[in-house]
């Protein structure tokens, strides 16, 4: 037997599992930021926001972030933050899902913080802690753990001559499809030469092209950088790392997301399922679509065991982290799409129509089920991780 | 309070008094059940201690340290998971005091004997009678029953029977602890597709039971049948596996021992699965961690669904991937096995025995109505059978 073998049956996975529940303060968080949704983010008005030109909503997002303190949720407390762990970060994921917010908290107080986490980026860290910059990392969405995506900026040689205390670099390229960029006050990018390195860009001096979206209500945007000054976070080995541990906090994250993405179209689909009547009875009385609604709530279960895992092991810094990163994304990129699906279904002809909110579930669901990784990308990635070999 | 400690020092102390090395097998576990170390989760003078039941790890792995014998739990299933806990709930002191030894230490192995020909996944609809005579002693009982596992080895049956045609089918059952022993009982073993026989038909023949093995009032045997049923569920469902340990671990030895049968698209199931299936004991944990925490859900059943339909799959792929090996079967002769083995034998056996999994403890579709109505809510199907008397219902 290999050692990638050994390591399935060892560790964590033996049986010694983390906590998989809830606890209560993070129920209480929960409740706190799904009150704030329900205010700031009704369908309604995150529908008529994707038809604007300001699709984020920064208002709801600085409540979020400065109001809640979600923005410093994973800072440690001495830069400023909440010192929490991702399991507190997939509960708030879990309610932007159930929203579908138009708020970058995924790509700001996730991604972005992940990277600068790595980096050790003391200035950025505060400033994203305090709710005062919004940040998000270059990379397409479609980047996927373990991937290491090629950069497509690159290092250019200063210009003009460095002034007094510039060291002068300077980034040129595009980096297409990038989540959450749209109301990012910095970029963190990742950039090819010698060495690879990673540099904060001040979001005024790239170009930002908004990218007309399947998702409307994380809507991506093409990035563009002319000869435009970076700061530099950290380069070689650590800039990879760090790019590797925000593509890992993602998928994991997004995967919490995804699951309240599920949970509330499951929910809307059963309160239908109750009211609406054909046949001069609840259509919910039909085995054939009980039964539908069944599985999905099985389905639900499922993915909450797997969402709280990866977010338990992320939290525990666990060498189970990349299955247990692959086993969530998976699971809950296959769950939330089918009950996304399921809802436009259940709900017949009102699920089709632009005035249901069915179909902002439904493309955020497909959105996130390719973002950061699809599910068949993940359980590919298993086949390495617990040794079962391709042909 | 009580803790793992304490109660491991109580294990310590009851050792020093009973030598298990030197003592007869039956009288040790008599005497650990007195002690109150048999289930400590049940109550003080019934084998336990009224203590929390995750206690319960601690004094089996301090008994098993020593070297004692166990009360062979693979043996009783049936009785330690359904009926001790129905006995408990809705047994009189009497009969708590009768059975829960025998059934704790496995001298008196239980079945039970709900399912008939013909009312399966519609088992309030069940036709065995139970007539209490005319001078009020004994009940006598008619009718038969199938799927009954253990029959063939059992002291004691649960038995559920009509009392009352003349009600609503839910209302006229009455709940019976019915002697294995007594004169009218037959046993015959029921075949199985897998070639041998788990299971039993029993029928029964002007069975007399008395009135004191009744269990719960008369007509009130649907209540009380559920919580049996709710026992099973849950153990069916779910124990603590290691990853690997359940039917995924053989499919996932055979793909690395035999890289010359790998194909692109085993390969891909094979990801499904091993996913599936890992997610699934995730999930099986957090229902446990649910439990202990006193926070017990609805997910128990979502468990059982999960855990029939990956046994069949990863047993369909099993038997492809045995490529030649697939087409044999290791035996088709007819044996009557102790106890369930899902795991057990080859990919044939395997894929065959799971073909059970969507079936036993109910069916996956009645499964997905308890969800869909007891769970999310959901209006119950239009039904004919609402309100009339059991001996009127069109059959």
């Amino acid at each position: 037997m290999s050692a990638a073998a050994d390591a399935t049956v060892a560790g964590p996975a033996a049986g010694g599992l983390p906590d998989l529940l809830y606890g209560e303060a993070e129920t209480e968080l929960r409740a706190a930021v799904r009150a704030l949704l329900a205010d700031r983010c009704g369908w309604p008005e995150v529908l008529a926001r994707t038809e604007t030109a300001q699709t984020y909503d920064p208002g709801a997002w600085q409540v979020l972030a400065a109001g809640l303190g979600c923005a410093g949720l994973l800072i440690p407390e001495g830069s400023g933050g909440a010192g929490a762990s991702y399991r507190e970060a997939a509960v708030v994921a879990e309610e932007t899902g159930r929203a579908v917010a138009p708020v970058p908290f995924l790509g700001s107080a996730v991604v972005a913080t992940a990277a600068l986490l790595a980096a050790g980026d003391e200035e950025l860290l505060t400033a994203l802690a305090a709710g005062t910059a919004t940040a998000a990392l270059a990379v397409p969405f479609v980047a996927a753990p373990g991937s290491r995506p090629e950069p497509t900026v690159r290092l250019g040689v200063p210009s003009p001559a460095p002034e007094h205390g510039d060291p002068g670099y300077r980034l040129t390229g595009t980096v297409t499809g990038v989540a959450d960029a749209l109301p990012a006050d910095v970029l963190i990018v990742p950039s090819d030469g010698v060495p690879y390195g990673l540099y904060a860009v001040r979001a005024a001096d790239a170009r930002m092209t908004p990218v007309v979206s399947l998702d409307m209500t994380r809507q991506l945007a093409d990035l563009t950088f002319d000869d435009a000054p970076g700061r530099r976070l950290a380069t070689g080995n650590a800039a990879e790392q760090a790019v590797a541990a925000a593509l890992t906090a993602g998928a994991a994250v997004l995967a919490a997301e995804q699951l309240g993405t599920a949970e509330r179209c499951l929910e809307i689909t059963v309160a239908y399922l109750k009211e609406r009547r054909q046949f001069a009875r609840p259509i919910g009385s039909f085995q054939a679509l009980k039964h539908r609604a069944a599985d999905l709530w099985v389905g639900v279960t499922q993915a909450r065991a797997a969402a709280r895992y990866a977010a338990a092991c992320l939290a525990a810094g666990d060498p189970d982290t990349p299955v247990a990163v692959a086993l969530a994304k998976a699971a809950c990129s296959d769950v939330a799409a089918a009950a996304a699906q399921e809802c436009v279904q259940l709900h017949g002809g009102i699920g089709f129509t632009w005035e249901h909110p069915a179909h902002l579930y439904l493309k955020r669901a497909k959105s996130a089920s390719i973002g950061f990784g699809t599910a068949d990308r993940h359980r590919a990635s298993l086949a390495g991780l617990v040794d079962l070999p391709a042909p | 309070m009580v803790t793992a400690d304490d109660l491991r020092g109580q294990v310590r102390d009851f050792l020093a008094g009973h030598d298990p090395a030197a003592m007869d097998r039956l009288d040790f576990l008599r005497a650990r059940f007195d002690a109150g170390l048999a289930w400590v989760h049940y109550p003080a003078g019934l084998g336990g201690q009224g203590l929390p039941r995750d206690l319960q790890p601690a004094v089996d792995a301090a008994f098993a340290a020593a070297g004692a014998p166990t009360n062979r739990p693979e043996r009783n299933g049936i009785g330690l998971g359904m009926a001790a806990p129905t006995i408990l709930a809705y047994g009189t002191n009497e009969q708590q005091q009768r059975w829960l030894r025998p059934l704790w230490t496995g001298e008196e192995i239980w079945c039970q004997l709900f399912s008939e020909p013909g009312a399966g996944s519609d088992l309030a609809g069940l036709a065995t009678r139970a007539v209490l005579d005319a001078s009020g002693e004994p009940w006598v009982v008619n009718g038969q029953k199938v799927w009954t596992s253990s029959a063939h080895l059992a002291r004691w049956a649960l038995l559920l029977a009509r009392s009352d045609p003349d009600v609503p089918k839910h209302q006229g059952l009455t709940y019976f602890a019915c002697n294995m022993t007594a004169p009218g009982v037959e046993v015959r073993p029921l075949r199985q597709i897998t070639g041998e026989a788990e299971f039993n038909e029993v029928f029964l023949t002007d069975v007399p039971i008395p009135d004191a093995d009744r269990i719960g009032p008369a007509g009130e045997g649907w209540k009380v049948a559920t919580a049996t049923l709710m026992n099973e569920r849950v153990s069916i469902g779910g124990g603590a596996v290691p990853r690997e340990g359940g039917m995924i671990g053989s499919a996932a030895r055979a793909w690395r021992q035999h890289p010359e049968r790998r194909t692109p698209g085993l390969q891909d199931r094979l990801l499904r699965l091993w996913a599936d299936a890992e997610v699934a004991r995730l999930a099986g944990a957090r229902l446990r961690q649910q439990l202990a925490a006193g926070q017990p859900g609805p997910e128990g059943s979502a468990a059982k669904l999960v855990f029939a339909r990956l046994n069949q799959e990863i047993s369909e792929f099993e038997v492809e991937l045995a490529g030649p090996d697939g087409l044999r079967y290791d035996d088709w002769s007819m044996r009557r096995p102790e106890g369930a083995n899902f795991y057990g034998r080859g990919p044939g056996y395997r894929y065959l025995r799971a073909r059970g999994n969507s079936i036993e403890g109910g069916t996956s579709e009645i499964l997905r109505n308890i969800i869909a109505e007891r769970v999310l809510g959901l209006p119950p199907e239009t039904r004919v059978d609402t309100g009339v008397p059991w001996k009127d219902l069109p059959r």
